[in-house]
């Protein structure tokens, strides 16, 4: 009696942590990838990274372009909000940081904003960044 | 003005205020003066040093905090590649 519970409680286990495994290998790189439409924005330059840590428009606005930017500057804010706390910092601190970072990040051919406010296209060079920047 | 001071005891009270208030005088006198001479040079000259030193404490204080954020801000942009 004692071993058949063991053995059902053992087979729930693993049946449990490979529901999980398989259920998290299929999660991961769904949440990792870019939406397609502003992968595509991005690469096509209409959107860029702006210093103070969210995206903007860089031409002219479309309504797609701004659900895009609002949707994607509305989860960055959850974020930075929640990391700044855990930080013992602002968020707007947390967010510039992250605009270092971001603007850093960025590929060759994407629009990202330089200190006067001006839009850049990015190079194989380093970007024009804040001097606060690491 | 000294010796009497030092000698003369039952005015001394009275001379002491009389000094401090002269003393008053005086710095009354050259703030008015160091007045004018500002409004007549201008004010610009006045409000200028004031303005810059509050703007470096922020650059100096904010690019401390930027460089403590640094690490966490670029892995908490890996690991939400999808907004980045």
């Amino acid at each position: 009696m004692g071993d058949f519970m063991t053995k059902r409680f053992t087979r729930a286990a693993l049946f449990g942590a490979a529901f999980a495994l398989a259920f998290g290998g299929i999660m991961a790189p769904a949440s990792a990838q870019r939406d397609p439409a502003y992968a595509s924005a991005r690469a096509a330059g209409q959107i860029g990274e702006k210093m103070d840590g969210y995206i903007g428009i860089v031409g002219s606005e479309t309504a797609e372009l701004r659900r895009i930017v609002n949707d994607i500057n509305i989860k960055r804010r959850a974020v930075y909000s929640q990391r700044a706390q855990a930080n013992n910092a602002t968020l707007e601190e947390y967010a510039l940081t992250a605009g270092c970072q971001a603007i850093l990040a960025t590929s060759p051919g994407e629009k990202y904003q330089a200190p006067d406010g001006s839009w850049q296209t990015r190079t194989s060079a380093p970007p024009m960044r804040d001097s606060r920047c690491p | 003005m000294r010796t009497r001071e030092l000698t003369d005891h039952e005015g001394r009270a009275t001379t002491r205020s009389m000094q401090g208030m002269a003393g008053m005088n005086g710095l009354k006198i050259s703030a008015v003066a160091g007045l004018a001479s500002l409004a007549l040079s201008g004010c610009v000259t006045v409000e200028a040093p004031t303005e810059p030193i509050v703007i470096e404490l922020n650059v100096n204080i904010r690019q401390e905090v930027i460089y403590r954020l640094a690490e966490d801000a670029g892995n908490t942009i890996e690991e939400n590649a999808d907004i980045f």
